[in-house]
């Protein structure tokens, strides 16, 4: 049942908490581009890869009491923090999702912030072009974010860990 | 003469219900049309499965293309034409990505990206930048020139403006889809200013605006998309049919896995069921042919495949119930349960289906957002975002309405011949009215 809204509570859950929406977002699109089974479909926004697809699911968990969604003010920013509730755990212990290997990457990004990992999923968008190009494309439309060249190869070296975390899984 | 620049003779039109004529100068154009990638959108329907709703619902995404092309036009070549922030260079770049914007689609392409993982955009690019005739025409104009056409459609240009004349909360895709579809499924709603719109809009930096005077045309244009969504996009019968032909996919890919004898191979999604699709495959799919599959795969012997072809060809389709997750997550558990121990596979005839839309979303600034704002041109040249300056879309702004219905076989439930006791069961869970009482 809704098994597309199971794996993203799923890795709400093995995360333990997610804080904040772009956060959220990049992390799951990162997963899929690892070949975990999400199902939600992206395209370039002005923060990188975004799924309004997921945007909705979460919303729907949200209203269906299955994911806590705490919205707090910081500073003079808004943010919004991520968990599964006890009605969601008792759900998804009926409907268990397959998402074996997913934990250690997600800890891993979980512990990243969302600029880098939004750094991290553009150059994943991007993965069909030269390293050249990938950084042009950066640099012009990413240009409010003033990216550095060196953070651009961290994301490309970053990328290349987390292939390492999730490929045992990938490849049994 | 450049061939970027090149006119025909004489002007062609298409005569369209909706614009009542799409009218064609440029020989890119006229070229792009007679692709062989281009025509094949002829053969799948703008609606998918609506049709067996609404019967008028058969146009197809090459009208739907025709008219986004035939609205950009307009822009480019009236509205826009000599304004401050307006590149006329940047005419042909979106001329060519308004047509081409919906190139990649496939034969119902909500159930097969839904099963199979595909993406149509994906293909998009792919037809755009691959060894196809649309390809060819766009590099005659230049060598980077498809490259340009696909990143405007991904929304990954640095041409913003140009972007959101094809891809925002109100651009020429939306106008055209929501005019059309009015117009075939024979609906009401979903019609709205078109003229008083364009007449309004204005290139502005990055993004095309509309003047505060046309407010109100903006605001019937929110109210006409809500009412569309939730009155024909979603509608319940409509998914009805959507859910049998997601089902049929994925039966006949289950069977194609288990090296079932099909009496009828399916050697059309071979590759797509071998995860190889290649691009070349890819075209050769639509609707015509998916529906030839369904049509013979009604001979089949395996039982499943069969009653679902036969059940989308007769429009025989699943009844539905509303239902709550939250709350019935136990009694759709203890479904499951019943239906396989009445003979009813329920990976095949039990389906929960969502449907959700928020009708318009604004980013605020301190927020996390990724929709980028209808903003209004004041008259000082200030911009204002539409919500604060209009109650009514103010009112229905950032709120989104879920739908959730569980779909199954009535018919099966109420043949009571074999495991009578179990479906007497299943249909006191699913509330149903004893026949008696219908």
């Amino acid at each position: 049942m809704l098994e597309d809204h199971v794996k993203i509570m799923g890795a709400l859950a093995i995360s333990g908490e997610i804080v904040g929406r772009k956060k959220l977002q990049k992390m799951i699109y990162i997963a899929k581009k690892l070949s975990f089974p999400f199902q939600e479909k992206f395209e370039f926004h002005f923060y990188g890869p975004y799924s309004e697809e997921l945007t909705l699911k979460v919303e729907e968990l949200t209203n269906l009491g299955f994911v806590n969604e705490v919205k707090e003010k910081k500073g003079g920013y808004v943010q919004y923090r991520y968990t599964v509730t006890d009605e969601g755990r008792e759900f998804l212990e009926m409907y268990e999702p397959d998402l074996s290997g997913l934990d250690a990457c997600l800890a891993e990004m979980n512990g990243q912030n969302a600029r880098f990992l939004e750094l991290v999923s553009t150059v994943m968008y991007f993965d069909m072009l030269p390293k050249e190009e990938v950084k042009e494309k950066i640099f012009t439309l990413k240009a409010k974010q003033r990216y550095t060249e060196e953070e651009i190869n961290e994301a490309y070296d970053y990328i290349e860990k987390l292939k390492k975390i999730a490929s045992p899984v990938q490849q049994a | 003469m450049e061939y970027a620049k090149l006119k025909l003779s004489e002007e062609k039109v298409f005569k369209d219900p909706v614009h009542r004529y799409v009218h064609v100068r440029d020989r890119v154009i006229w070229d792009l049309i007679g692709t062989k990638e281009f025509q094949r959108l002829r053969r799948i329907r703008q609606l998918g499965t609506t049709y067996l709703t609404f019967h008028g619902a058969e146009h197809s995404r090459f009208s739907h293309s025709l008219g986004v092309y035939e609205i950009v036009r307009r822009i480019t070549d009236d509205v826009f034409k000599d304004r401050v922030n307006w590149n006329g260079k940047d005419r042909l770049l979106s001329l060519c990505a308004a047509l081409l914007h919906d190139l990649g689609h496939g034969p119902f392409s909500h159930s097969f990206e839904k099963v199979f993982g595909m993406d149509h955009e994906e293909f998009t690019r792919q037809i755009i930048l691959g060894e196809t005739e649309v390809n060819e025409v766009l590099r005659r104009v230049g060598r980077n020139f498809p490259k340009k056409v696909a990143e405007v459609i991904a929304k990954t240009s640095e041409n913003k403006l140009v972007v959101s004349l094809i891809s925002s909360q109100l651009d020429a895709d939306r106008m055209d889809y929501l005019l059309r579809d009015a117009y075939y499924t024979g609906v009401s709603y979903g019609h709205f200013d078109i003229e008083r719109l364009l007449r309004v809009m204005r290139p502005h930096e990055d993004q095309a605006v509309f003047k505060y005077s046309g407010m109100h045309a903006v605001e019937d244009y929110i109210l006409s998309r809500y009412q569309m969504y939730w009155q024909v996009y979603f509608h319940p019968v409509t998914r009805s049919a959507e859910v049998i032909l997601t089902k049929i996919l994925h039966r006949a890919k289950t069977l194609y896995d288990a090296r079932y004898p099909f009496k009828h191979g399916p050697s059309h999604f071979q590759s797509l069921f071998e995860d190889r699709l290649s691009l070349r495959d890819y075209l050769k799919l639509d609707e015509h042919v998916m529906l030839y599959y369904i049509e013979v795969w009604q001979e089949e012997d395996d039982p499943v495949l069969r009653d679902l072809c036969a059940r989308f060809v007769n429009r025989n389709l699943f009844k539905y119930i509303e239902f709550d997750p939250a709350k019935e997550f136990k009694v759709h558990s203890r479904l499951e349960k019943l239906f396989a121990e009445a003979g009813i596979d329920p990976n095949y005839y039990l389906v929960i289906d969502s449907s959700s839309d928020l009708p318009y979303d604004f980013y605020r600034p301190g927020e996390e957002g990724e929709r980028l704002p209808i903003n209004l041109l004041m008259r000082n040249g200030d911009l204002k975002e539409l919500s604060r300056e209009s109650d009514i879309v103010d009112a229905i702004s950032g709120k989104r309405r879920t739908d959730h219905k569980l779909y199954f076989p009535l018919d099966l439930i109420e043949d009571e011949t074999t495991h009578g006791e179990k479906k007497r069961e299943i249909a006191a869970l699913l509330k149903l009215p004893r026949s008696s009482e219908i």
